[in-house]
């Protein structure tokens, strides 16, 4: 095992291999993928349904297919990978990933440039505080998804899932076709969490309830959940007493949202985004940290793979330049989210980075019909965005042009909904 | 025949098993849960206590006392969590000021030689981040921190090395008294690993370590003198990264209303608040809920007010085994050679090892003989955690047994090779949580998202268990329920 690279990448899955394969083709040879797992691919490989690669690939891949079409590009591209092998810390000081693996034991590799792309973890019971008692029977959605789909186990078979995210919906439609009885999708927010299109493929085709303005409060049962007490939830998200009922079920899902796996980045020094809970990073995709990048789930959580892939290979490109010692690190403009604007991805720009345009990813903070999204540096607008519907649940990209931000007076780029 | 039986593995029941495993005695231990530890010794604070709170010439006090002094003893053979961190009890005014004069005085009659009050400025220094307006305080240097269930399970392996016969899923439910032994039947429910155990057991004496359920066993006797009342206190577990909020065991001067609600850094340094106190009718209930927690946060906030609870890991409550008599009951009872260790409510956990030790005196009264072993082990080896070795230590371990090299759990980062590690240890084990306590996979922040699937594997691996069949803890606690039709068709 070499014990230096250019450049190591934390985390196999689609972020990792489009940042590793962009950067390859950009110039940078030598190349570390680490993943934990066994194989490349990430959280896909447990997707098994359809609707990846849409934007990307043109054509319609379920999870396993998307993934491996980025493996057989890393593999084209002679990328190295070190897989069964855990990162546990990098040090900035001499920029050194720290990492064990049962075949290498303790490692330490040194890279000029590293890439986080650790993905997310997701939300649990404890995390909204559900109380009552502690039996067996409640799963994350994604862990009940890897229990299914890759061990081929079912979790249970009389299923309350909780929370409208993408995950909690593929999930209500994968059980019930496994034979299980999705009760119904409880979602705190008076709309869902999740794409359109799994609201309507996932729950309404198959006659599942979803209530919204609803939570779970409590959870019975001694050895397995025996029901779920829910209710109806006031507009500040607080559960009204007097709507309690209980609800009959063997299974708890939990679909209350992921949080990008930061613990690695935190003890590098890399600062985070309170919005995205990921790193703050410039249009290269790099942190605040020198020679240190972020792309995918583990910078913001995204709604579809293709925005993932996108970003990253920009990335990538971003570590080509800054290993070829031409990224500049001083920051021209910094984008603020104005009205109606959750997170910008990314969170600041230097324009001698750019070649002509910059992409950004950005979430709404609410449902809104008939508006655009806006960016202006003081009066002027730079950039406009019409849509029909903007939805919290989904990403709204925006293009700012080089020669616009160059023009423009000011180096504060405001974006908002109007 | 057996000379004793002891009924319970909580932290008294593996407190004098270890005691007794010194010598020539021939032990069953009997333990109705899948694991040790499972009952009240799972849920508490996991305070071993300085011995100024409990009432001078009580059992509690004196008891109290000596096991904090025993277990800074045996931790050298032992190896079990044992951190002594210290402790504040907080004062805001000249009234609390006075309690805290009381409880000096107190403490100074009970023994505890390093009490000393102090100023605000004084637990600020020490302890920055709590609440500005304190005034006063009492400081404890010789409180400590624990994990309780790793220290029941070090003296039980300890107890197992030595000879002691544990029997887990082994309820006692009748004891009949001869002329001069016990006939002691169980209700045996195995998971897998466990020995078919015979359901019929000869002991000379019986010793009662039964927890919340003391009572109900002395029943099984015919003794009626005593009553238990499970008293709920609930928790909120905190993220690591809350855990540096404070750096010692924090408590609130108690009024007559209430005891106050205790902040503190757990062993493995996550942060800890609670608990409350309510009578509650099931021994079993350990419900947490909403109104009551939301209690604990206003009550803890007191103390300090910095922590974020959107990094509540979980919540989770424990049952005192509130006696009637308001102490510790240990005594021979009417019954002869049948012995109670009962209403062991806080300070139980600290004063295990000088319960044991009072136990022994009983039963040497009694004439019973105690010759040591000459083959006695004093020491148990401590588990492997990949997460606090050096770099040197890991390699040659990983060399050595390469699946330490392999993270199932990865908020906590335990290996693979310590979980085979915990499956060959004396207690046999075969559930997820007996997993978990033992090398904390799924004690993080993720809460056993990510290693469920791993460990599901790795006990079909080890202990060739259907996987359908491995539970949570009891049986009916099964974490699947069986194949994917999509599954099956593959198989086909
Ligand atoms: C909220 C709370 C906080 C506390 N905090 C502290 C603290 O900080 N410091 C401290 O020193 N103490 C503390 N305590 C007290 C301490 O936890 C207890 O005193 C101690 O754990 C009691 O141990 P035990 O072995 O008596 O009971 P248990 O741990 O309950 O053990 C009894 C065992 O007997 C078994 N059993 C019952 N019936 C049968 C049967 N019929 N057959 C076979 N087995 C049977 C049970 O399954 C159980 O495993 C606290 C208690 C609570 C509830």
């Amino acid at each position: 095992m070499k014990s230096s690279y250019e450049c190591v990448v934390i985390g196999g899955g689609p972020a990792g291999m489009a940042a590793a394969v962009a950067a390859k083709r950009n110039g940078i040879k030598d190349i570390l993928i680490i993943e934990r797992e066994k194989v490349l691919g990430g959280i896909l490989n447990q997707c098994i349904h359809n609707g990846f690669g849409v934007h990307h690939f043109k054509e319609e891949l379920t999870g396993p297919e998307y993934s491996s079409r980025m493996i057989d590009l890393v593999r084209a591209e002679n990328i190295e990978s070190l897989l069964d092998c855990m990162v546990l810390s990098v040090d900035t000081k001499d920029r050194t990933v720290h990492a064990i693996s049962p075949e290498h034991g303790y490692l330490q590799i040194k890279a000029k440039a590293i890439v986080l792309a650790m993905g997310c973890r997701e939300r649990t019971r404890g995390a909204i505080r559900i109380y009552g008692s502690r039996p067996s029977g409640v799963f994350t959605a994604g862990t009940a998804q890897r229990l299914m789909n890759i061990d081929g186990y079912m979790p249970g078979k009389k299923v309350v899932i909780l929370g409208s995210g993408d995950i909690g919906l593929v999930m209500a439609r994968r059980l019930t076709l496994e034979g299980a009885k999705v009760e119904m999708v409880v979602e705190l927010m008076p709309y869902s969490n999740g794409l359109p299109r799994n609201t309507v493929e996932c729950l309404y085709d198959y006659n599942i309830p979803l209530l919204l303005s609803h939570t779970v409060v409590q959870i019975h049962g001694k050895e397995r959940v025996t029901g779920v007490t829910i209710a109806k939830v006031d507009e500040n998200g607080r559960p009204i007493k007097e709507t309690e009922r209980f609800v009959d079920c063997d299974t708890l899902l939990l679909s209350v949202g992921l949080i990008p796996e930061n613990e690695i980045s935190r003890g590098a020094g890399v600062q985070l985004d309170p919005m995205t809970q990921g790193a703050i990073v410039g249009e290269s995709y790099q942190t605040n940290v020198e020679g240190i990048f972020s792309c995918g789930n583990v910078l913001h959580v995204h709604d579809v793979v293709d925005f993932v892939t996108e970003e990253s290979s920009v990335c990538g490109e971003g570590v080509a330049r800054y290993i070829a010692k031409n990224l500049q690190n001083e920051i021209t403009h910094k984008l603020t989210p104005g009205e109606g604007i959750r997170s910008i991805v990314p969170q600041t720009i230097n324009l001698n980075n750019l070649n002509e345009k910059v992409k950004l990813y950005m979430r709404v903070k609410e449902i809104s019909e008939k508006r655009a999204v806006v960016a202006s540096i003081g009066d002027q607008i730079i950039a406009k965005k019409r849509d029909i519907k903007f939805l919290p649940a989904q990403t709204v990209t925006l293009e700012l042009k080089k020669k616009d931000l160059l023009t423009a007076a000011g180096n504060e780029v405001v974006i908002s909904v109007q | 025949m057996f000379d004793i039986c002891i009924i319970g593995a909580g932290i008294v029941g593996s407190a004098i098993a270890k005691e007794l495993s010194k010598y020539q005695l021939h032990i069953c231990w009997l333990e109705k849960g899948e694991d040790v530890s499972v009952g009240t010794t799972k849920a508490n604070s996991g305070i071993i206590h300085g011995g100024y709170a409990a009432k001078h010439g009580t059992l509690k006090a004196k008891l109290c006392r000596r096991g904090n002094e025993l277990y800074r003893q045996w931790v050298n053979d032992l190896h079990f969590p044992l951190d002594m961190i210290g402790a504040f009890v907080i004062g805001f005014n000249d009234e609390d000021k006075a309690v805290l004069q009381k409880l000096y005085e107190n403490g100074i009659k009970n023994g505890v030689k390093d009490l000393q009050i102090v100023d605000g400025d004084f637990v600020r220094q020490k302890e920055p981040h709590l609440n500005p307006d304190i005034t006063c305080a009492l400081y404890v240097p010789s409180v400590g921190i624990t994990s309780p269930y790793e220290l029941a399970i070090a003296l039980a392996e300890n107890a197992i090395t030595n000879g002691v016969e544990l029997r887990l899923n082994s309820e006692v439910v009748a004891i009949e008294k001869e002329k001069d032994h016990f006939n002691i039947t169980t209700h045996y429910t195995p998971l897998s690993v466990h020995f078919d155990y015979p359901k019929n057991i000869k002991a000379k004496m019986v010793i009662n370590a039964a927890g919340l359920h003391a009572d109900d066993v002395a029943q099984l006797v015919g003794l009626h003198d005593f009553k238990i009342h499970p008293r709920k206190g609930q928790y909120l577990l905190f993220d690591k990264d809350q855990g540096p909020l404070v750096n010692s065991v924090v408590f609130q001067t108690p009024t007559p209303i209430s005891k106050g609600i205790l902040v503190t850094p757990t062993y493995h340094r996550n942060l800890l608040i609670g608990p409350d106190a309510q009578d509650v009718l099931e021994k079993q209930d350990l419900a947490t809920d909403a109104s009551n927690l939301a209690r604990v946060v206003e009550t803890a906030k007191k103390t300090l007010s910095t922590f974020d609870l959107r990094k509540v890991i979980t919540s989770f409550a424990g049952n005192r085994a509130a006696s009637d008599r308001g102490d510790f009951i240990i005594e021979e009872s009417k019954v002869d050679g049948f012995i109670n260790v009962a209403g062991i409510e806080s300070p139980g956990l600290t004063a295990a090892p000088a319960i044991a030790e009072y136990v022994i005196d009983i039963l040497r009264n009694k004439g019973l003989a105690f010759t040591e072993k000459s083959d006695f082990k004093a020491h148990r080896k401590p588990y492997h955690h990949v997460a606090l070795m050096n770099k040197e230590a890991l390699n040659a371990l990983i060399k050595e047994s390469p699946n330490y090299g392999r993270i199932v759990c990865r908020c906590e980062t335990v290996s693979e090779g310590e979980i085979d590690e915990a499956l060959k240890r004396p207690v046999p084990i075969d559930t997820f949580d007996a997993i978990k306590r033992r090398t904390r996979a799924g004690m993080g922040r993720c809460q056993a998202g990510f290693c469920t699937p791993r460990i599901l594997e790795i006990l079909f691996d080890q202990l060739h268990m259907p996987i359908e069949t491995i539970s949570k803890n009891v049986k009916g606690s099964e974490i699947v329920i069986g194949r994917t039709k999509r599954a099956l068709e593959e198989e086909k």
